[in-house]
């Protein structure tokens, strides 16, 4: 069976955006739920539990709210860039899923239906390019606030995530050393087991890029501000800074925004890293696209099915990890923020994709094809990275007192800063 | 660093931020998947009050329904914020009775005194604390309105140990 092509392309493209989006925007009605039951469990609460079965309808309730609540305007908003800021930040984390395949092929009468809105060309710097884009919502938010508290949290926010987008880019070179695509659909096949057609690897590449996971998860998690890297809004001292002025829907598309981001890092964590749709174990849902339309695999509906749930699965269960920390750690200090993302994640990153070209190249010196052995070897030399990495973070204090001239030994750069 | 600044220098297992994360992590997943929640269902379940919980007022009556009270004036006396209001009548046999008598319990501290004072234990407090109403005037108890209430009245001491000892 082919790709489907033509008309037929374009309508099934269309399908796929109008389901997807609102497959996403009821994830992010789920997150929001799920997030204020686990952080209620956490604190031996129940959480809330009044509106519908579990409080599960507690969302709508809220939406209601949100939309019957006074819009207000302040006098020293600037009108345009204030009604634009809440798009923006909305924007970018939705549109990001378009590169994202959430399930494997699915067969139709009329062709092959690929699970993914645009397969395009340069993959994941898609992702990294609208990523970016990101910052404006919260910077121009904070600026046409006109208010003070706004404009400071727009500005560590726009900073902030600026610094952490280097690391975050950076964190996806050994991805492409590693599989020499850009492609996410590419990334998820290389990671499954195949007999046929290209060489693979066999396994997630978790175990071959562990700390690279880790480089990924830490600018992710600054990326979508939130604890511990929730400076742009923190509450104590900026009073939610850059949506300090929004109330109403306009708030809510903040908070949207927010929450489509994280299930955004987390979809794509499971694509880089923990394979995609991929269910562990079983070769019944190794399908493959090559790029000139042949099909490796037997694609049926149930496998779209079984591989969608997985997907779901793996992504809800970041997200749970995301909730877990933001309920768990502390708010970094601004200048421990950056010193981590400039003095500790940039440098720790561009010595891991050293270590990691040189370890390819030295594999393939040796001759060794891609395949497990090959994942192997690499997830050696991870752990052996991940202790080096560990040792080095634990020297950084909690508190930067408490080392003896932490300040002015210039060489100890890690002190201070923590993990 | 300036030399009068006392440098302290902590082990690394006190000081190292990746274990005190992730020893927060491990205590924050314990709570989470703990069974034993804190939540009382408010509404559907509720707290067992002391029996000396001072709450809104009650006033205890004869067996013909009359309010006890004889008007002897002591309790707004006594009242410490002054929101008792007491209109003293008599009637034909010549025996007192309060003509208007009404507790302000928005001003009414819940001190007890009243109770403590009244010669013929007719005004109470209550073990009682739902009193949401629509509008401050009802919040303004009269006789009728403290007779009709119907939730037990506070013990002032506690029966096994009167002395408070
Ligand atoms: S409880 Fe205290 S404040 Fe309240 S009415 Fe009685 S004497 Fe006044
Ligand atoms: S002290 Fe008792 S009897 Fe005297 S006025 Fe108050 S309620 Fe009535």
């Amino acid at each position: 069976m082919n790709p489907v092509a033509g008309g037929a392309f374009a309508l099934a493209t269309v399908g796929k955006v109008v389901l997807f989006f609102t497959v996403l925007m009821l994830a992010v009605m789920l997150a929001t739920i799920f997030e204020r039951k686990v952080c209620g469990f956490m604190q031996d609460r129940s959480g809330p539990n009044r509106v519908g079965p579990w409080g599960l309808l507690q969302v709508i309730a809220d939406g209601i709210k949100n939309l019957l609540k006074e819009e207000t305007m302040p006098e020293q908003a600037v009108r345009p860039f204030f009604l634009l800021a809440p798009v923006l930040a909305i924007l970018p984390a939705t549109i990001l899923f378009a590169v994202i395949p959430f399930a494997s092929p699915l067969p139709t009468p009329w062709g092959l239906v690929e699970m993914i809105v645009a397969d395009v060309p340069i993959g994941f710097l898609y992702v990294l390019a609208i990523g970016s884009i990101g910052v404006y919502g919260v910077a121009m938010g904070g600026w046409a606030s006109g208010s003070k508290y706004s404009l400071l949290g727009g500005l560590r926010g726009s900073a902030q995530m600026v610094s952490y987008e280097v690391a975050l880019a950076l964190s996806l070179v050994p991805l492409i050393l590693l599989t020499g695509d850009v492609r996410a659909p590419e990334i998820v096949s290389m990671q499954q087991t195949f007999t046929a057609g290209p060489a693979t690897y066999a396994t997630w590449f978790v175990f071959p890029l562990l700390v690279g996971l880790f480089f990924f998860f830490v600018s992710g998690l600054a990326e979508t501000n939130r604890l511990p890297f929730d400076l742009p809004e923190a509450e104590a001292e900026l009073i939610t800074g850059y949506h300090t002025e929004y109330s109403a829907m306009k708030f809510s598309m903040f908070m949207i925004g927010e929450f489509a981001h994280v299930i955004t890092v987390a979809a794509l964590v499971t694509v880089f890293f923990l394979g995609g749709w991929d269910i562990p174990f079983w070769q019944g849902d190794n399908i493959r696209v090559l790029s000139d339309g042949t099909v490796i695999g037997e694609p049926t509906w149930w496998k779209t099915l079984l591989t969608l749930g997985a997907f779901g699965l793996k992504t809800s269960l970041l997200v749970l990890v995301f909730v877990w920390i933001r309920w768990t750690l502390p708010r970094f200090r601004y200048d421990q923020l950056m010193d981590l993302g400039w003095k500790f994640m940039l440098e720790a990153v561009t010595v891991y994709i050293l270590v990691i070209a040189f370890v390819i190249l030295g594999i393939e010196a040796v001759g060794i094809p891609a395949g497990g052995w090959y994942a192997f070897v690499l997830f050696l030399v991870n752990l052996a990275l991940a202790g080096a990495l560990f040792f080095a973070m634990d020297r950084g204090t909690l508190i930067r007192g408490g080392a003896k001239g932490a300040r002015s030994a210039g060489g100890d750069a890690a002190q201070g800063q923590g993990g | 660093m300036p030399g009068n600044v006392k440098v302290v220098e902590r082990p690394r297992a006190e000081s190292s931020y990746v274990r005190a994360a992730a020893k927060g992590m491990s205590i924050t997943m314990r709570h989470l998947l703990s069974p034993n929640k804190k939540t009382q269902q408010y509404p559907d379940e509720k707290w067992e009050l002391a029996p000396r919980t001072r709450g809104t007022h009650r006033m205890a009556v004869h067996e013909d329904g009359r309010a006890k009270c004889v008007a002897c004036g002591l309790c707004p006396t006594v009242c410490p914020v002054n929101c008792i209001k007491l209109v003293p009548a008599e009637d034909e046999n010549g025996e007192r009775y309060a003509a208007i008598y009404e507790i302000d319990e928005f001003r009414c501290i819940f001190c007890g005194y009243c109770q403590e004072v009244c010669p013929v234990e007719a005004i109470h407090l209550g073990v009682h604390y739902e009193n949401a109403e629509y509008s401050r005037e009802r919040w303004v108890y009269d006789l009728e309105r403290l007779v009709e209430q119907e939730h037990d009245v506070t013990a002032l001491w506690d029966p096994q140990d009167p002395a408070s000892q």
